[in-house]
C-alpha cells in the first residue's frame, strides 16, 4: 500500500515541540558575533513634509554606534514599483527624505550595541514634520485632491479593465446593486519580521531573514542593492507563519544588509508587534460594487464587479491583486455575461500585499454576496439559486468569460455534499421554528461555493526545482525550492520520495531556504508548493530510479528493462529472480546517486468547494457566534490528509476572523487605531466550533500527483459563508446586507435600521 | 515594546512595600500580576522609574469569613489571584458572584497572574472584578504609613485609572457582604472571550454595577431605585444607562453602549431572579 494518502505525523514537530524552532531572531552564529541592533525611527504622522531630522541627542545616548538618515544614503536609489504597469513615479525611498506617506514610514535607523538601547535612543531622534491631509480611503484617493506622489499627478497606481457597456443589464427582470467592503486586515504571523546580515572578506554578504522563498528574496535584494545575486547568500531559518505577507523580501531586509556594510559590523533587526502591525504588509482592502441581473426564476444573466484596491502608500503586491480578483470574478457560475474592472490606489496607510487568498477571496466574497442578494430579491432559497447557476460538471478545461481556464470541477456535487452533511433542510426547519417563536437567538445559515486559482505564475513561472540524493548509508536528501513555514513539506516531500524509492520517511531529510544549497526556487505562496514542488520531488524520484537502473544494469549485468523497483529493499531487483538486486544505497557507495530536476506544471489548477456556516445570532445585541462550519474542499489528490486538514482548519479560522472580527482601522488623520493586539482582534479557538470537514477529491491532470492547492481554500470559502450566515439570521427582520467584519454593533444597527424602514413603509 | 529603564525592588511584606513606596514616591508602581501594568509599560504609556514587586508577599492571599451572623463579611486578601478566587470553596459558598466573575477575566494566563488587589487598584473601568465588587458593596482595605483604613467600594473608584487611594498606600484586602444563596447575575459582553468587556453588568440583591459605562465602574442607580419602588425587571433595566457617560471606541459608540447596558442589566437581573 502506498504511503501517499495516509496520515503520516509531521516529522518536523518533535524538534519544534522540544528544542523549539530557530527563528531569525534566535540565531546564534559566529558570523553574527558583535552584531549591532537596528531600531527604525518611523513616522508618527500619516502624511507630511519632512522638515528636519535631528540625530544629535540620539548619538549621545548609551550604546549608540550610528544613526542613519536619508542624508547618508547617497549610494542607494529609491525602490522602483514592483510591476511595469504601475505609475513609475511611485518610488519608495529607503528612508524618508522630504515626505512621509504613512504612519510607520521609516525615517531613520539607530544602531546600538544592545537592542534595548535602541528604543531609548530612537525616542531621542527629533523629527519635524509639516502635516499634509491624510488620504485614508480609496474614495479620498480617487478624488486626486491630495496626492501622495505629486510628480505622478494622480493617486491611481494602475487601472485594469473597462467600464461595462451601458446596455449590460438590459433585458434583466431583476437587477440588484450593492456596495461591499472587503476590509483591510493584518496578517499577524506569530513571528514578526526579522533579518540579520554579515559581510565576509570575500565581498559576499550572508543575509538571514524570515520569508516565504529565499531565492526570490535574494533576487529582490540584488535588484534593490544593485548587487550580483551570486554575492548574496540568503538563508531562511525557521519561519513562524507568513500568510503571504512574507513573500519575497521587505525593504528593511535589504537595508539591514546595507547597514552592515555601512558600519562594517554585522547588523540584526527584529521588529516588535507594534512595529509589525504598521510595518508589515496588510491584506485585502477592496471597496467593491456588485451588480447582478437575471430572471425571477433564479437565472443570472449578467454580473459585474467594479472595485478599488487600496494599495497603501507604496506599491507592493497589492497593486497586482485586482487582476486576480477580476480573473476569478464569476467564480463557479456559468453567467453568460461577466464584467469586471478594478483600480489600484495609493493611500497614506501601510502598503497592501498578499494575504491568504490574495485577490481570490475578494472575488468569491463579492459573487457569493451577490448571489444571496439576488436570491433575497426574488424570494428564492440561496441554495437553489446557486444550483441553477453553477457551471455543470466538466472534465476538460473550461475557459470563463474572464479568461481563466479551469482544469476540472464538479461544483454541484460539492454543494450537495456540503448541504447533505450540514442537514440543510433540518437547519432551515429549526430556523423557521426560532423565527416563529421570536427567540432572541436566531439561526443563520450561510453558503458559499468557490473555485480558486492555485499555482499561478508568480513571476517565476509555474515550475519548481528539486534535487534528490541517496547516500551510501541508506538515507536520502531532498533539496527543494519551496519554503515551508508551517505547511509540513519536510513530511510530505519525504513521503513522495519514499513512495517511489522505499526509503523510510524518517531517513529522508528535506532541505530548503539556503540559496547556496538551493539556488533556484519559487518559494511557497499561492498554494503552489505540492503541485509544483511536490511534483518536482516526484519527478526527481522517477529520474533517480532511471539513473539507478542504468547503473544497476551494469553492476548486475542485467537488462535494464528487467530491473524493477523493490520498495522493501529500497533498491532495484531483477524481475522474476528473487534475491538478486542492488539497493540504492549500494549504488550510491559506488558513485553519487543524485539527480537535479525542474518540474514545469505549465498551468495553474483550480481547487473548489462549498462551505456551510451556521451561526447563532443574538438579535438583541447583534452578536453572532459560529456554531457549525461544514466544508467541502476539493484539492484533488491528497498526499497527507493530516496536513491538508491542518491547512483547511487554519484557513477556515482566518476566514471566520475576517467575517466577524478583524479589521485594520485608521482615524481620519491616518493614525492607525489597531496597532496593538489589544485592539486588533485576531481569532482564537474559543470563538470557533469544531470544523466538520467533508471529503471530495477530483484529481487534476496538470501534475502527476493529481494535486491542487489547499493552503488558501479554507479562507476563500469560509469568509462569505459566515458573512452570509449572519445576514441570513436577521433576514426575517429585513436585513439584506452587513459589511465585514459583522461586528455586534454593525449587526444591531442593521437590524434596527431595517425595523425603522419596515415601520415607515407600514405608515 | 521595550519599557523605559526602571529599577526593580522585590519586597516580602506589606511593611517593606510601604517603606519602598514612601522612599520612591510617586514614580514608583506596585507590581502584582503585571498583566495590566507591563503591557502599558512596554507601550511606554506608563513610565514608572521604580517597580516594587509585591507578588512575593505570601500572607496577602486568602479568602475567609470574618465575623458571625448577618454582619459577617468575606475578606479576600489583595494578593489572591483570579485563579485562586475562582476555585475557592469559601468564596463559592459565601459570595458566588465573585469566583464566577474571576473565572471570566481575560484568559488562563491572566487569571494565574492577576490579583484582585491589582485590578482594584488599577481602576480600569472595563474590569470584571471591580464591577462585581461594586455590585456586592463592601469596602476596600488600604494600608499606608498612617495605618489601615477602609473605603466603601462606592467611593473607591473615582475615575479613569483613578482611585481614592494615596500614592503611599496599597490595597491589602477586599471585604464584601456574604450573599450565600441570594441570586446573582453577571453579563459580560465581548467580541472574543478573552477581551475586556465592551459593557458588563453585575446584579445581586437589588444592586447593579456596570463596567465601561463611565470613567470608572459605576452603579446603575436609576435601575436600583426603580427596583426598590417595585418596578419590573424590564422597566428597571430600561433605566440602566441613566447617569452614565460611556465612551466610544471601535467596538461600540455611545448609543450602542447605552443599549448594551440596558440589555445586559435586564439579562443579569433576570438571571439573578431565576427568570
Amino acid at each position: 500500500m502506498s504511503i501517499l494518502g495516509t496520515r503520516v505525523v509531521r516529522t518536523e514537530d518533535p524538534l519544534f515541540l522540544t528544542r523549539g524552532a530557530t527563528y531569525t531572531d534566535d540565531l546564534v552564529d559566529d558570523r553574527l558575533t558583535g552584531a549591532l541592533h537596528a531600531t527604525f525611527v518611523r513616522s508618527q504622522v500619516a502624511h507630511g513634509r519632512l522638515l528636519s531630522v535631528d540625530t544629535s541627542a540620539a548619538l549621545e545616548a548609551p550604546g549608540v554606534v550610528a544613526v542613519v538618515t536619508a542624508a547618508d544614503l547617497s549610494d542607494l536609489v529609491p525602490l522602483p514599483p514592483p510591476f511595469p504597469f504601475i505609475n513609475q513615479e511611485m518610488t519608495r525611498p529607503w528612508l524618508a527624505s522630504d515626505r512621509v506617506r504613512f504612519v510607520g514610514d521609516p525615517i531613520a535607523v539607530v544602531l546600538t550595541e544592545e537592542r534595548y538601547q535602541g528604543e531609548d535612543a530612537a525616542e531621542l531622534v527629533a523629527v519635524d514634520i509639516d502635516p499634509l491631509p491624510a488620504v485614508v480611503s480609496t474614495a479620498d484617493a480617487a478624488r486626486d485632491e491630495v496626492l501622495l506622489f505629486p510628480e505622478a499627478g494622480t493617486n491611481v497606481m494602475a487601472s485594469f479593465g473597462e467600464p461595462a457597456p451601458a446596455d449590460f443589464f438590459d433585458g434583466c427582470e431583476v437587477v440588484v446593486t450593492q456596495a461591499l467592503v472587503n476590509q483591510r486586515v493584518a496578517p499577524v504571523p506569530l513571528e514578526s519580521r526579522a533579518a540579520a546580515a554579515s559581510w565576509g572578506a570575500d565581498g559576499r554578504v550572508t543575509v538571514w531573514c524570515t520569508n516565504q522563498g529565499a531565492q526570490q528574496a535574494r533576487g529582490q535584494l540584488g535588484d534593490w542593492l544593485k548587487m550580483d545575486p551570486d554575492l548574496i547568500h540568503l538563508i531562511t531559518p525557521d519561519v513562524g507563519g507568513g500568510f503571504g505577507a512574507k513573500i519575497g523580501a521587505d525593504p528593511e531586509y535589504a537595508f539591514v544588509a546595507w547597514l552592515a556594510k555601512h558600519v562594517g559590523r554585522p547588523v540584526r533587526w527584529a521588529e516588535s508587534r507594534s512595529e509589525n502591525l504598521v510595518g508589515m504588509l496588510h491584506g485585502r482592502g477592496q471597496d467593491q460594487v456588485v451588480t447582478i441581473g437575471g430572471r425571477r426564476d433564479g437565472t443570472v444573466e449578467a454580473y459585474s464587479l467594479v472595485f478599488d484596491q487600496d494599495c497603501g502608500a507604496y506599491p507592493r503586491i497589492g497593486a497586482v491583486l485586482p487582476t486576480l480578483t477580476m480573473l476569478m470574478a464569476p467564480g463557479v457560475y456559468g453567467f453568460p455575461k461577466v464584467h469586471s474592472q478594478g483600480r489600484a490606489l495609493a493611500t497614506t496607510t501601510t502598503s497592501i500585499g498578499a494575504y491568504r487568498g490574495a485577490g481570490r477571496p475578494e472575488a468569491t466574497a463579492a459573487v457569493e454576496r451577490a448571489i444571496d442578494l439576488f436570491a433575497a430579491e426574488i424570494g428564492m432559497d440561496p441554495a437553489d439559486v446557486r444550483r441553477k447557476n453553477l457551471l455543470p460538471a466538466f472534465h476538460e478545461p473550461h475557459t470563463t468569460p474572464m479568461g481563466a481556464t479551469y482544469d476540472n470541477g464538479d461544483y454541484t456535487v460539492a454543494l450537495d455534499k456540503a448541504l447533505d452533511a450540514a442537514g440543510y433542510a433540518d437547519l432551515r426547519a429549526e430556523q423557521a421554528r426560532r423565527r416563529e417563536a421570536g427567540d432572541a437567538r436566531q439561526l443563520g445559515i450561510g453558503l458559499s461555493v468557490y473555485v480558486e486559482i492555485t499555482g499561478a505564475d508568480n513571476g517565476a513561472g509555474t515550475k519548481e526545482a528539486a534535487e534528490l540524493e541517496v547516500h551510501p548509508d541508506g538515507t536520502a536528501t531532498v533539496l527543494t525550492g519551496t519554503s515551508p513555514h508551517g505547511q509540513g513539506h519536510a513530511t510530505a516531500w519525504a513521503m513522495i520520495a519514499s513512495d517511489q524509492l522505499g526509503i523510510p520517511v524518517e531517513k529522508i531529510t528535506v532541505v530548503h531556504g539556503d540559496t547556496d544549497r538551493v539556488p533556484e526556487g519559487g518559494g511557497t505562496m499561492g498554494s503552489r508548493s505540492l503541485q509544483q514542488g511536490g511534483a518536482a520531488v516526484h519527478q526527481a524520484a522517477g529520474e533517480l530510479i532511471e539513473l539507478a537502473r542504468r547503473r544497476a544494469a551494469e553492476k548486475l549485468e542485467a537488462n535494464p528493462e528487467d530491473l524493477v523497483v523493490d520498495l522493501g529493499m529500497a533498491g532495484l531487483a531483477v524481475r522474476g529472480t528473487p534475491g538478486v538486486g542492488v539497493t540504492f544505497a549500494e549504488l550510491a557507495a559506488d558513485d553519487r546517486l543524485l539527480v537535479n530536476t525542474v518540474f514545469n506544471a505549465n498551468a495553474p489548477t483550480f481547487p473548489f468547494g462549498a462551505h456551510v456556516a451556521v451561526v447563532e445570532l443574538d438579535v438583541e445585541s447583534g452578536k453572532a457566534q459560529v456554531v457549525r462550519m461544514v466544508t467541502v474542499d476539493d484539492a484533488g489528490t491528497i498526499v497527507n490528509p493530516l496536513l491538508a486538514e491542518g491547512q483547511r482548519h487554519g484557513g477556515i479560522a482566518q476566514g471566520v476572523a475576517q467575517a466577524l472580527l478583524e479589521e485594520v482601522l485608521y482615524d481620519e488623520d491616518g493614525n492607525p487605531t489597531t496597532s496593538t493586539l489589544a485592539d486588533y482582534p485576531f481569532i482564537s479557538a474559543t470563538e470557533l466550533p469544531s470544523f466538520e470537514l467533508v471529503e471530495m477529491s477530483t484529481p487534476t491532470p496538470m501534475n502527476p500527483l493529481g494535486a491542487k492547492g489547499i493552503g488558501e481554500a479554507g479562507t476563500i470559502g469560509s469568509t462569505p459563508a459566515v458573512q452570509n450566515a449572519v445576514i441570513d439570521a436577521a433576514a426575517h427582520l429585513g436585513v439584506r446586507h452587513v459589511d465585514m467584519p459583522a461586528t455586534p454593533m454593525r449587526v444591531w444597527r442593521a437590524i434596527r435600521q431595517a425595523g425603522h424602514n419596515a415601520s415607515q413603509e407600514g405608515n | 515594546m521595550i519599557p523605559s529603564p526602571f529599577e526593580y525592588v522585590k519586597v516580602r511584606s506589606v511593611d517593606e512595600a510601604l517603606a519602598a513606596l514612601t522612599e520612591h514616591g510617586e514614580d514608583a508602581k506596585l507590581l502584582a500580576g503585571g498583566h495590566s501594568l507591563l503591557p502599558i509599560m512596554k507601550l511606554r504609556l506608563a513610565i514608572p522609574t521604580v517597580l516594587i514587586d509585591i507578588s512575593g508577599i505570601s500572607d496577602l492571599s486568602y479568602v475567609r469569613v470574618d465575623g458571625d451572623g448577618p454582619d459577617a463579611m468575606v475578606a479576600i486578601g489583595a494578593g489572591t489571584r483570579h485563579f485562586e478566587l475562582e476555585r475557592d470553596d469559601v468564596a463559592r459558598t459565601e459570595v458566588p458572584l465573585l469566583p464566577h466573575v474571576a473565572g471570566r477575566v481575560g484568559d488562563p494566563q491572566v487569571r494565574h497572574r492577576g490579583t484582585i488587589g491589582g485590578t482594584t487598584a488599577h481602576s480600569d473601568p472595563a474590569s470584571d472584578l471591580p464591577t462585581a465588587l461594586l455590585a456586592l458593596g463592601g469596602t476596600v482595605v488600604l494600608q499606608g504609613p498612617g495605618g489601615r483604613r477602609e473605603v466603601p467600594v462606592t467611593e473607591f473608584w473615582t475615575g479613569f485609572f483613578e482611585t481614592a487611594m494615596s500614592p503611599d498606600e496599597m490595597v491589602v484586602e477586599l471585604r464584601v457582604p456574604r450573599t450565600g444563596s441570594i441570586g446573582w447575575g453577571y453579563e459580560k459582553f465581548t467580541r472574543r472571550e478573552n477581551d475586556w468587556p465592551i459593557v458588563a453588568a453585575a446584579a445581586v440583591d437589588g444592586r447593579v454595577a456596570l463596567a465601561n459605562m463611565a470613567g470608572s465602574v459605576v452603579r446603575a442607580t436609576a435601575t436600583e431605585e426603580a427596583l426598590a419602588r417595585g418596578a419590573s425587571i424590564a422597566e428597571a433595566a430600561e433605566l440602566a444607562d441613566q447617569g452614565t457617560s460611556p465612551g466610544a471606541d471601535m467596538h461600540a459608540d455611545q448609543e450602542y453602549r447605552r443599549h448594551l447596558a440596558r440589555l445586559l442589566t435586564r439579562r443579569a437581573l433576570e438571571t439573578a431572579a431565576g427568570v
